[in-house]
Order: structure tokens, then C-alpha cells, then sequence
């Protein structure tokens, strides 16, 4: 398939068609034609890079080709492709820089590399969906953050034994150790589960944390929490240990998203921490009249005097003054609330310059002496190499790969990018953080304001469950992600035919993760067995017959369960306009609480222990404990 | 005194190495004349009928109260933790710790204000809370809760909990449940699927190999976790209170504390104590042993011989022989200790302090040191050098 599209006609004329296609039928057809099947597959798509301790290689995680890539940090050229596992997340060196540890996030596996054979030597079976990986400085001991179960598994360096797990955020991605080797700092990307019940009147700003590891004892010594956060990525420390910054999205989801040019849908700020600044506070990346969309990966100068930070939805590197940022933080009476995001006009005493990139700067890394900064572009195959002392790109390595674009590669630019929203405020992913979701509620301004809140949903494996939104109203993905985003969001610059019908290819094309409940043998344990029996039953427990409607496998039929069909299972709101929803798909359920409409029920059990007193979302009320925990692990396979 | 008696004192002060007295007016082998062996057998008779008591520990109480800290005074629980200490009250969770006390409610997310049972998992530092609302998860500060309707916990009311591996068990008022912290996936085990009778389940002790759930009117329950079945230990007498056999099995069906140490089963009711070592029962009653109640609220073994006992008239250790109670006075309140002897001798031994209340619910240890949990205050006992 690969070798048949690009030497016959060339995956880019082939996209191109097939976006004129979909161009020319859309909005009465949704079905792109040639480019679902395009393989992805090919791009390099660096994440991450890192230089070795002499600063002569330079390693770059390639995430789609599953590699990598090994290169002369003065010449840029490949020493050498190493292969590794499915999405490869993040990377870590040894203190001695002898082994390259990789986490491979859809295989739930860790590739240990020796950094001199450039071979991998092991392939360790860690947790779900392994994220970051650091090595203690005595050498001992492996940190793993896993995202889907939230914590950090702690492995034994030389055998990937895992010793225990350690409860970190919700999604736990990214770790950093400090300089002294002391404390690890763990982050996440979804919002940690609300302490109350989210009514309407009750909803609350998401809380997160960084989780403060002591390295020797590796047990969790402190948690630093972010208010208002949701999204928080990589994080950085001087080389004194007395300055952290951790990049982070900062969403306004408790106000009604109704003008961007009034207020946002986002700020995106640093948290500083550490005894530079005493109390953490929370400091604005974005401008006046530009935003910071995405903020992502942050390096901190050895000298500690320049702290740089990828933007991945801005396509810049911003570059702060790390003794004008102290000042200011010093010298500006703090908010109680101790975060400084809501004014505009601070980042411009410390932001000293911004520097274009390519498509969606992820990583980066720093020369020992500062000099130079690396900047992986993930959507551009490309390296940019950024004098410091210039704050210009002084060149941009191309990393081998198609030289075409795909439609698959141009939608997945555009929906990360923020170049067509109001200042350049949000793209598609500062909602779906990594093309899932971003475990918020929202309040929509089409509905009305105050009306109709809505929980973001999981857009994995999304293709062919149309109608669109909760209340299924948009009848196909174009629809979905053209004219309701263009006008509700981006209140700036629409898309044209070709770069909506590219956007909707590759929204299409996200398949869902590998499940995690599911046994490598296919079969169900006893309790899914059980469970997908209580799913499908078509009698209750008292013998009555319950109506076909009233059935979990009538609405969530089909292989992404649901029939597409708009019901009334009794959830509706004061505040909503209707009770009519469509039935949500069943894929990857397990990862995406809130769940309900509104996201008012926190766990799945909620949905029938709290919101189905009538039984109207389906039979549930005659289940005893036990038999509703075996229907919620069958659900999990799902 | 009887000679028999005396010889089992010489066996046993001289820890088995028994050596038989000779008849008076005979000659020894070696010669010795015997106005010496008289004189000698005289001496150790002197020693023996004033002998001390047996050495048992003593302890300074420091008592902790709503005085001094501690959100309230009806304490369920308690926790060591290194240097903090865990208390779990009727109005939150405290910690103990730099000389201060820090208290968690249910505005920090807990799941309840009373706190009923208290685990730690030593491998992580977290501590797990039963409360009358659900099972919160303490870790470095933060508290995620667990209850029947936003979780698959059996039920609100967690009266026992107990940390093993990855996995966390706990004792509801209906039925017992097992949280696996990786998977997230939680088990329950109640009339339908173990030969519990009774699904008030008042205490869980885990360990590798066994798990044992103490039910309230229903006997102990062993959980084999090789083999994953279930095996029930039930009082012989059946619902008699008269306890017709005595070492023939468990002292009553209703299990208070179960404790699993040293491969050893240490059992509490309401009705006397009970150790199982897998094969043999051994009972404890008020009227043979050295239990001042056999209303026993908590028990603890420290190992297979050595077992502290909470009960509504003290607290009580056991060191395999010996007997000591500590407590204020039932009298007259004032500080007491006492100590009985393997023959039942009981001597008083002078103290200045006592646990802050005779209704004990609950203990741990700290080094040397014992935490207590009353029903009117926390009680810290500082072991003192004999």
C-alpha cells in the first residue's frame, strides 16, 4: 500500500484529489474516498530531541516512522536509525549517557538502547500507555509516567522489574529530574477528577498538580497544585535547582466561550516554582495581540538566563528574560489567586522575543553552552537549529521522509495549528490535547449562554458515527469542523474547501488506541463475560421483558456502540434546551470521564448509581453492586 | 508452694534448660557437701516466692485530646507512619507530625469526617481511610475518595481496611471488596460468592498468601490467594455464648479485629480472643487468661507469640507467657499496670500514667512506642527503659 501510493501517482496528487473531491460534495457527502487510505505512517514526525553529555550526537524521537534517529549534532548527518516501538512518546539518557531509554506508548513497552552499539538491547513490558521514562542518578532505579493509568511506575534499571506504582495526575506524561538528582517532577495532561459532584451549579476549575518525587526513596513527597489548569507538559529546572517552569494550558471553560476578542478561551501560562520565587506563581505567555498557543516544551539556560518555550499551536519558540521574569514577579503585587493569566500585558516585561518554526514545535534542547537551541517541528519532518545568541534559526535540518504532503498531514497541521482563530488563540488540539479530549465541560455560545453544557468528547475513531455533537446536530464532520468552528471559534479566518476537507480526512482517520481491558487472547474474563451478558440481556431480573429501547445494546449497537439515534435517557438539565441526545459511541470509554452530556457524572458508575434513578438509560436500577461492576469492566473493553 | 510448681518455674525462668533439685541429706557426684545444696535450694526458693513479676513493658502515656490539637476526641484509629502519626476520628483525619497536628475533612475531599480504619502503603506512603462515607486515598496531600456510587466499593461504611501489593482490601458493612491500584477494577465478596453468612464485615487482615476477613456474626473468613478459595473458621458452639469447646476453634462468630502475623491468625470478638496458627486454635477468655474483658474492640499480634488487645477495660499484652494491662483504674481512675504471671498471679506495678480511656479501639506501633486510639483521646505510650 505504501509503495503503491507513492510511486504511482504520488501521495500528495492523490490527496490533493481526493480533497478536490470532497471539496466539490461536501456538505451532502462525507466520504472521502482515497485518502483514509493513506499510510500515515511514513512521516518522521519528531517529538522530542536531546543531546548526548558531550553535546556530539543528537537524538531525534521519531514518532510515526517508530524510530530513532541518531544524528552528528555539528554536521546534522544520520549516524544511525534505530527502531523502536508504536508511538514513541519520550526519551531519557542514562547519567552516563550510555543507554537511551524510550517509551513506546501504544505498545506499553520501554526500549533500552546502548548508546554505543546504537542497537536496542531490551524491550521491557511496562504500563498503560507509558509516556516519559527518567533514570535515578544512582543508576538503580527507572521512572515511567503511564497516562492512561495516571501514574508513575517505578522500575528496576537493570531488569525493568517494576518495584511499584505511584499515584500521579491524571494522564501522567512528562518527568524531569532535578539537577541534583533528588526529586523527580512528574506532570499530566487531563485535569485530576473533581472533588464534588459537577452539577451545573457546582461546576469547578480543574485542578492539577506536579507531582514531587523523592528519587531515593521513590515514594511521592508533595504535589504542587495548579489551580485552574488543565494541561500541564514538559517542565524545567536550573542547573542551581532553585527555578522550575512547567508549560501549561490555563482554559476559561467555567465562562460562556463566546468571543474570543473578549476575554479567550484559553490563556497559556508558566507556573514558576522553587526558591527563586518562593510561592509558585503562575505567569502569562501570551501578548496583547498574540497568543502562546500550546505552550509545550521548556529549557531553561545553564546561566539561567534565558528560559525558552515551544509553542505548538503559535509555530514559534518564545525566548523569556529569566532576571526581568524574577523582577517582575517580584516587584508586581501577586494576586491572591497567586496566578498573574488574566493580564495580557505582563508577558511583555520578560518575553524577549518570539521565533518562527515549523508546524507544531514539540521538544527541544539546549547546548551545554546555550549556544544552540534544537526544535523538533513534528508536523514538518524538520529540525529548526536556533542561534540563542541571535534568536534566529540559523538552519533547519530536514529529516529524511516523503517529500509530499498528504491530506492526513495538512488536516493534522491544521488542526494543530492556531493560525485561524482570533490572535491566534486556540486550534482544534487545545481542546483535544494530543487528538483526544481535554476531560473539560464547556459552555458553548450557539446553544445560548448558560444553556446546554457540554462535556468535550474523545474524537478517536470518531469516523462514521455521525450525526455530530451532543444533541446531533451536525450531520457530518465538515459540518462538525467547518462552519460551527469557524464561527463559534475561530471568529477570524475561515477555511477554504481544500483545508477543511483535508482537516475532516484526518479527523476521520484517528483510530482509537489500543485497548488496555482487553486480554492479549481476545477472550473476556469472567467478569466482562458477565457483564457483556447484563449489556445484551433482554429480560430483567425479575423475569420482565425490557422493551427493546431500553436495552444498552439497542443504542450502543454496532461496533463503535451506537445506533446514531437521538434518545431521552432522563440527564436532561434545567439548563439544557433538550433532552434529546445522541447515543455516544462506546470507544475507548474507558478513558474518557467526565461522562454524560454535561460531564456531570464523574465515573461511569455514576451515570447509574446517580443519574438513572428511572431507569430511562437503560434497565440498571434491579443490578445489585457486584453486577453493575461486571456490566462497567465489560464496558471498559469497549 | 507446690513442687510441681516450682519446677515449672525453674523450667521456665531458666527457658526450658530444666535441672531436677536433688533430695536433701544425699551426696552429689562431684562431692559438694550438702549443707550447700541446702543453702543453695533455699536461696532460689527465697528467690522464687519473692520474685518480681515478670518483666513486661512499661510505658509513658502522652494522652492527645481536642485540648491539645486533635479535632476530636473519639478516636477510632490510629496509624504509625515513621515519625507522623495517623489518627482517625469522629470528626476527620488527623496527622500528627513535627509536634503539630493537621486535620483533613470532607471539604479536603474526605470521604467522611469519621474515620473508622487506617492503612499504610509502605511501599508508597499512601494512607487508605475507611470512613462512615466511602474509602479516601491519601497520598502526600491529596485526597481522591472512593464510594458505592461514584466507584465499585460495596458499600460507605469501610469499618476495616488493609493494603497488600497493589491491591487494597477492605471490610464494608455489606460485604467485602478488593481495589486492584493498577487496573482499577474492584472485586466484591459477599454472601453470593464466598460462604459468608453475614455480610457485615468489621475487619480485614492481608498478607501474600492469605487475607483473612473477621465478619460480624458470621466467624473468619480466609481468602487463599494462590488458590483463590475460601475457607470459614465458625465458633463450634455454634451461637451459644457458653463456650462448650474451648480450643476446638474460633471463641465466637462475632469478629471484631483479625490480625495476620507470622502465619498466625490473631482473632477478636466480643465474646474472648482467638489464635489460629493454621492447624490449632488457642482461646483467651477474661476468666483464664489475662484479658481484662472479653469485649475486645481491636487486636494486634507483633508476631506469632506476642499480641496487644483493645478491649472496653483496657488495653492488654500478651508475650506468649505473660500478661499486662494497662489502663486507667476502673476504680477509681487513677494509673495502673498490671501484670499476670503464667500462674495467674497478678501483681500491680507502680505507674504514673495510663491511655487516656479504658474503651480502647484502636493501636499501632511506633518503634517501641505504642499509639492508642480511646474513646476519649489518643494516647501516645513512650516505652521506658526497665
Amino acid at each position: 500500500m505504501r509503495l503503491s501510493l507513492r510511486t504511482a501517482i504520488g501521495t500528495g496528487l492523490a490527496a490533493l484529489g481526493t480533497a478536490l473531491v470532497v471539496s466539490a460534495l461536501w456538505p451532502t457527502v462525507d466520504h472521502p474516498v482515497r485518502a483514509e487510505q493513506e499510510n500515515a505512517q511514513e512521516y518522521a514526525s519528531p517529538l522530542e530531541v536531546l543531546l548526548s553529555p558531550d553535546d556530539a550526537r543528537l537524538y531525534v524521537l521519531c514518532q510515526q516512522s517508530k524510530e530513532v534517529r541518531v544524528l552528528d549534532a555539528a554536521s546534522f548527518a544520520v549516524i544511525k536509525s534505530i527502531a523502536v516501538g508504536t508511538m514513541p512518546r519520550g526519551f531519557s539518557l542514562s547519567p552516563d549517557g550510555a543507554r537511551l531509554f524510550v517509551t513506546n506508548a501504544w505498545d506499553d513497552t520501554l526500549s533500552v538502547i546502548d548508546t554505543h552499539a546504537m542497537s536496542v538491547t531490551a524491550t521491557w513490558p511496562v504500563g498503560a500507555e507509558p509516556s516519559s521514562v527518567v533514570a535515578d542518578r544512582a543508576g538503580k532505579r527507572l521512572f515511567v509516567a503511564n497516562r492512561i493509568s495516571g501514574d508513575v511506575a517505578v522500575l528496576d534499571a537493570k531488569t525493568g522489574t517494576e518495584e511499584k506504582r505511584l499515584l500521579a495526575g491524571r494522564g501522567a506524561s512528562y518527568l524531569t529530574i532535578s539537577p541534583d538528582g533528588g526529586r523527580i517532577y512528574a506532570t499530566h495532561i487531563y485535569p485530576n477528577p473533581s472533588r464534588v459532584r459537577s452539577d451545573l451549579d457546582n461546576r469547578t476549575a480543574p485542578e492539577s498538580e506536579i507531582t514531587v518525587i523523592d528519587a531515593g526513596r521513590a515514594v511521592v513527597v508533595d504535589r504542587i497544585p495548579l489551580h485552574s489548569i488543565a494541561g500541564v507538559f514538559h517542565l524545567a529546572l536550573s542547573s542551581d535547582g532553585r527555578l522550575g517552569a512547567v508549560a501549561e494550558y490555563h482554559p476559561k471553560n467555567l465562562v460562556p466561550l463566546a468571543h474570543l476578542e473578549h476575554g479567550g478561551a484559553f490563556a497559556y501560562t508558566l507556573t514558576i516554582f522553587g526558591a527563586d520565587v518562593g510561592m509558585p506563581v503562575e505567569v502569562p505567555l501570551d501578548e496583547l495581540e498574540r497568543y502562546s498557543s500550546q505552550p509545550f516544551g521548556v529549557a531553561i539556560a545553564a546561566d539561567k538566563s534565558r528560559l525558552y518555550v515551544t509553542l505548538g499551536g503559535s509555530e514559534s519558540v518564545l525566548v523569556i528574560d529569566i532576571p526581568r521574569l524574577l523582577r517582575f514577579i517580584h516587584t508586581h503585587p501577586r494576586p491572591a489567586s497567586g496566578s498573574f493569566a488574566q493580564d495580557l500585558s505582563a508577558s511583555a516585561n520578560y518575553v524577549v522575543a518570539r521565533i518562527s518554526v515549523g508546524h507544531n514545535p514539540r521538544g527541544l534542547a539546549l547546548t551545554s553552552d546555550g549556544h544552540r537551541l534544537f526544535v523538533a517541528n513534528r508536523l514538518e519532518d524538520t529540525i529548526s537549529v536556533i542561534d540563542t545568541r541571535t534568536h534566529r534559526v540559523a538552519s533547519t535540518i530536514t529529516l529524511a521522509g516523503p517529500k509530499e504532503i498528504s491530506a492526513i498531514r495538512r488536516g493534522e497541521q491544521t488542526f494543530y495549528t492556531s493560525r485561524y482563530s482570533f490572535q491566534g488563540q486556540i486550534g482544534c488540539s487545545s481542546c483535544h490535547i494530543d487528538s483526544t479530549f481535554d476531560g473539560l465541560t464547556w459552555d458553548l455560545e450557539p446553544d445560548g449562554f448558560g444553556r446546554d453544557i457540554v462535556d468535550n468528547k474523545m474524537i478517536e475513531g470518531i469516523k462514521d458515527t455521525e450525526p455530530y455533537k451532543w444533541n446531533g446536530g451536525n450531520p457530518n464532520i465538515p459540518t462538525e469542523c467547518g462552519p460551527r468552528t469557524e464561527k463559534y471559534f475561530w471568529r477570524s479566518e475561515n477555511y477554504d474547501n481544500l483545508t477543511l476537507a483535508d482537516l475532516a480526512v484526518y479527523v476521520r482517520n484517528l483510530d482509537p488506541r489500543p485497548n488496555r481491558w482487553r486480554q492479549p487472547n481476545g477472550e473476556f474474563t469472567p467478569e466482562q463475560e458477565r457483564g457483556q451478558a447484563l449489556f445484551t440481556r433482554a429480560t430483567d431480573k425479575f423475569g420482565k421483558p425490557i422493551p427493546e429501547s431500553n436495552r444498552c445494546s439497542y443504542c450502543h449497537s454496532g461496533p463503535k456502540g451506537t445506533n446514531q439515534k437521538l434518545f431521552d435517557v432522563g440527564t436532561r438539565k434545567p439548563t439544557d434546551n433538550s433532552g434529546m441526545l445522541k447515543s455516544a459511541p462506546l470507544d475507548g470509554i474507558a478513558l474518557t470521564a467526565p461522562y454524560l452530556h454535561d460531564g456531570s457524572a464523574h465515573t461511569l458508575e455514576e451515570i447509574w448509581t446517580v443519574y438513572n434513578p428511572e431507569d430511562k438509560h437503560g434497565r440498571t436500577n434491579d443490578l445489585t453492586k457486584d453486577e453493575l461492576n461486571d456490566l462497567i469492566e465489560y464496558l471498559r473493553t469497549r | 508452694m507446690k513442687k510441681s510448681t516450682f519446677n515449672t518455674l525453674l523450667m521456665k525462668r531458666d527457658s526450658g534448660s530444666w535441672s531436677p533439685t536433688l533430695s536433701p541429706g544425699k551426696t552429689r557426684k562431684d562431692g559438694a557437701p550438702r549443707s550447700v545444696w541446702t543453702l543453695a535450694v533455699l536461696f532460689i526458693s527465697v528467690q522464687v516466692i519473692f520474685a518480681a513479676p515478670p518483666q513486661m513493658p512499661r510505658f509513658r502515656f502522652e494522652n492527645f485530646t481536642t485540648a491539645n490539637g486533635l479535632p476530636d476526641n473519639h478516636v477510632f484509629s490510629v496509624l504509625a507512619d515513621g515519625e507522623r502519626i495517623w489518627a482517625g476520628t469522629e470528626d476527620g483525619l488527623a496527622v500528627y507530625e513535627n509536634h503539630a497536628w493537621k486535620s483533613y475533612n470532607t471539604k479536603d475531599g474526605l470521604a467522611h469526617r469519621a474515620v473508622l480504619s487506617l492503612a499504610l502503603d509502605k511501599r508508597t506512603g499512601d494512607v487508605w481511610a475507611g470512613t462512615m462515607g466511602g474509602l479516601s486515598r491519601v497520598s502526600a496531600g491529596r485526597i481522591d475518595t472512593y464510594t458505592q456510587l461514584n466507584s465499585g466499593l460495596s458499600n460507605d461504611v469501610v469499618y476495616g481496611v488493609s493494603v497488600e501489593g497493589e491491591n487494597v482490601w477492605v471490610a464494608t458493612a455489606a460485604g467485602g471488596c478488593r481495589f486492584n491500584t493498577r487496573t482499577g477494577q474492584w472485586t466484591l465478596y459477599n454472601e453470593r460468592n464466598t460462604p459468608m453468612a453475614e455480610i457485615w464485615v468489621y475487619a480485614v487482615s492481608a498478607a501474600p498468601d492469605k487475607v483473612y476477613y473477621g465478619v460480624w456474626g458470621s466467624g473468619l473468613l480466609e481468602y487463599n490467594q494462590k488458590t483463590a478459595r475460601w475457607d470459614k473458621y465458625d465458633d463450634p458452639d455454634g451461637e451459644n455464648e457458653m463456650v462448650l469447646f474451648k480450643d476446638q476453634g474460633l471463641i465466637h462468630e462475632i469478629v471484631t479485629s483479625v490480625s495476620y502475623v507470622d502465619n498466625i491468625a490473631w482473632v477478636a470478638t466480643y465474646f474472648g480472643a482467638s489464635r489460629y496458627d493454621g492447624r490449632y486454635w488457642h482461646n483467651f477468655l477474661a476468666k483464664d487468661s489475662g484479658l481484662p474483658s472479653n469485649f475486645i474492640n481491636t487486636i494486634k499480634g507483633t508476631d506469632a507469640n506476642r499480641a496487644w488487645f483493645g478491649t472496653d477495660k483496657g488495653l492488654a499484652y500478651y508475650d506468649g507467657v505473660n500478661w499486662a494491662v494497662y489502663r486507667p483504674s476502673l476504680k477509681d481512675g487513677k494509673p495502673e499496670m498490671t501484670v499476670r504471671d503464667a500462674q495467674g498471679n497478678v501483681t500491680p506495678v507502680d505507674v504514673t500514667t495510663a491511655p487516656a480511656h479504658n474503651y480502647i479501639l484502636g493501636l499501632d506501633f511506633q518503634g517501641d512506642d505504642i499509639w492508642v486510639a480511646t474513646a476519649k483521646g489518643l494516647s501516645h505510650g513512650i516505652r521506658q527503659k526497665q
